[in-house]
């Protein structure tokens, strides 16, 4: 009889104890429920619906059949696909590292004080902002062999006319160097931010200890800034892989398919050819490859806040 | 004096990094406003004799330009206003949930190429029966604008104080009531931020608009593709087509920049 005593009152206590739990942590998932069904509605069922696709003879207009892996196997031999992928490698290490050196240099620029510093940033932020198909318009323009602004620059320092997004040769370069001009501003805001939060201390001391500038910039800043460069590397290295605006609005996978990339290829499968059976394949494999070099990245990026820590 | 050397050294290097900007915004306002004649003129000339007003006046009668500008607000207005809707009460519930796992959901969703959800909803739209109306474009635009409110909140409202909002349910207010009357008004900059981005990146979206839209729903992105693809391409029209898509974008960015630059590095999201 005595032991239930103090298990009653423990039972009132717990419930006082929940009651009061419930009322000061309060419910919040009602918030998130909207946003989850939207999400599930365009993203998930998508994704689900794509896998789905894959599996699946299914050209637009015909009917479909059941496929199992023929079409993963056919994207294995298929040789424009391959091509596509080099072309998306090259296009996207030349898009990371040029904006990442460029971006970096700019950003130490504008960390430090001088005359219209403002007003210069806004400016150099205005290409990432603007439309990208307008922006590939006037490219367009600027890059024409005969009447191009470009082509008349050189010709003032006596380099000889280039044939930028007409040629084989040079067309991803040239993509490359309007993906640059767009891109670079988001390196420099993101490691922008990273040099806002370096502190000044160690700098005082290396100068006392007589560190020149070349000294303080490898031994300090980039150990703190490492982590922030790993971000700026991972967002570029996405972005740069799904690039598609400026690539179609400029050639459209061309001259031939020398600047043909997997997005361009998948592009033209599903909505030239409307074969969605097989560009459903390239998406899932495409995703694949977008998602293991993100990893790679981020396996990195931990490394690099190790050294970063030990750095500082 | 070595400072002052040293700011006006500075200022010149920034100069050089932004020259390319200025240069490349200057020549399309120069290419916009020539007549074909000085176009296509070599040398090229920045400044023409005679200013062609007419460019603009010819994209606008001979394009429907102000109907792809009508849809074009109705497409990032609806999307950018439904995802305020639904982003900003998710951002807040993730926030004070701490579940910081979900944003791998959205690194996910900025991992995806576009055109991975473009084939299954065309389908789905082809279905439903809604693909000569301006819904598809909308819905799938929300695939842009979702995840930048959500993004952006999330850590606008983990930076908030939360003593208000325990003291105003200690008086015993709803989590709806201390949301609408605490937590939101503290976080207007933050919602500020988010439409700015949102109407930004849907503004500029182009590969949605590309698939989905037809004669009478293209959005202006689309339009001016089109120009490229149709016309006999004249460049002062085309140029002057191009500003006018672009141009609402970057008075937005001039006059907002403080609050792009503190969305973009806190967040460091791109939509598509």
């Amino acid at each position: 009889m005595s032991a239930t005593t103090p298990e009653r009152t423990g039972v009132t206590t717990q419930a006082i104890e929940e009651s009061q739990a419930v009322r000061l942590a309060p419910n919040y998932w009602p918030f998130v429920v909207p946003a989850l069904v939207v999400v599930g509605a365009v993203i998930v069922f998508p994704w689900a619906f794509t896998l789905w696709m894959s599996v699946n003879r299914w050209t637009l207009g015909q009917s479909r059949s059941f496929a199992g892996m023929e079409n993963y196997l056919r994207l294995a031999v298929d040789q424009r696909f391959w091509e596509s992928l080099i072309h998306t490698l090259t296009y996207t290490a030349l898009s990371v590292a040029a904006p990442m050196f460029l971006g970096t240099v700019a950003a130490l620029i504008f960390d430090a004080k001088f005359p219209l510093r403002g007003l210069l940033r806004g400016v150099f932020v205005m290409p990432m902002m603007a439309t990208p198909v307008a922006v590939a318009l006037v490219w367009t323009m600027m890059f024409h062999p005969q009447l191009g602004v470009l082509n008349y620059l050189l010709s003032l320092v006596g380099i000889p006319a280039q044939e930028w997004i007409f040629n084989t040769n040079t067309v991803i370069p040239s993509l490359v160097a309007v993906e640059t001009w767009q891109w670079t501003p988001l390196v420099m805001l993101i490691v922008l931010g990273g040099l806002a939060s370096v502190p000044r201390e160690p700098f005082e001391s290396a100068e006392i200890d007589g560190a020149n500038a070349w000294q303080q910039f490898r031994y300090l800043t980039l150990p703190m800034i490492a982590p922030f460069l790993m971000i700026a590397m991972i967002i570029r290295t996405i972005d740069a892989l799904k690039s598609f605006d400026i690539i179609y609005a400029m050639t459209q996978g061309g001259p031939g398919t020398a600047s043909e990339t997997i997005n361009i290829y998948l592009y033209n499968t599903a909505f030239s050819y409307y074969d969605v059976g097989y560009g459903s394949a390239m998406a899932v494999v495409f995703f694949i490859v977008i998602v293991a070099l993100s990893f790679i990245l981020l396996m990195l990026r931990q490394r690099s806040e190790w050294i970063g820590v030990e750095g500082k | 004096m070595s400072s002052l050397l040293n700011r006006i050294g500075l200022f010149f290097a920034a100069l050089v990094f932004v020259s390319p900007a200025i240069l490349f915004f200057l020549w399309m306002i120069s290419l916009s406003l020539k007549f074909e004649i000085d176009n296509g003129a070599y040398p090229p000339i920045l400044i023409p004799e005679h200013l062609a007003w007419s460019n603009y006046a010819k994209v606008f009668e001979e394009n429907n330009f102000l109907l792809y500008f009508w849809n074009s607000v109705l497409v990032t207005g609806t999307a950018t206003l439904l995802a305020l809707l639904i982003g900003v009460p998710a951002g807040y519930g993730i926030a004070r949930l701490k579940a910081e796992r979900s944003a791998v959901v959205i690194m996910i969703a900025r991992m995806t190429p576009g055109l991975s959800y473009l084939i299954p909803l065309f389908l789905l739209f082809q279905w439903v029966g809604i693909l000569g109306t301006l819904w598809p474009q909308i819905i799938i635009h929300l695939v842009v604008t979702v995840p930048i409110v959500v993004w952006v909140m999330i850590g606008y409202f983990e930076t908030t104080p939360m003593e208000l909002e325990e003291a105003a349910n200690i008086d015993g207010a709803s989590a709806w009531q201390v949301f609408r009357l605490v937590a939101l008004p503290i976080a207007k900059p933050g919602i500020v931020v988010a439409f700015i981005l949102s109407v930004i990146f849907s503004w500029n979206n182009f590969v949605f608009g590309v698939v989905l839209a037809s004669r009478e729903t293209r959005t202006l992105p689309v339009a001016v593709y089109n120009m490229l693809s149709y016309e006999q391409v004249s460049w002062g029209p085309l140029a002057a087509a191009a500003l006018v898509v672009t141009l609402p974008v970057l008075v937005l960015t001039l006059f907002a920049q403080r609050q792009i630059v503190a969305g973009l590095t806190a967040g460091a999201v791109k939509g598509g």
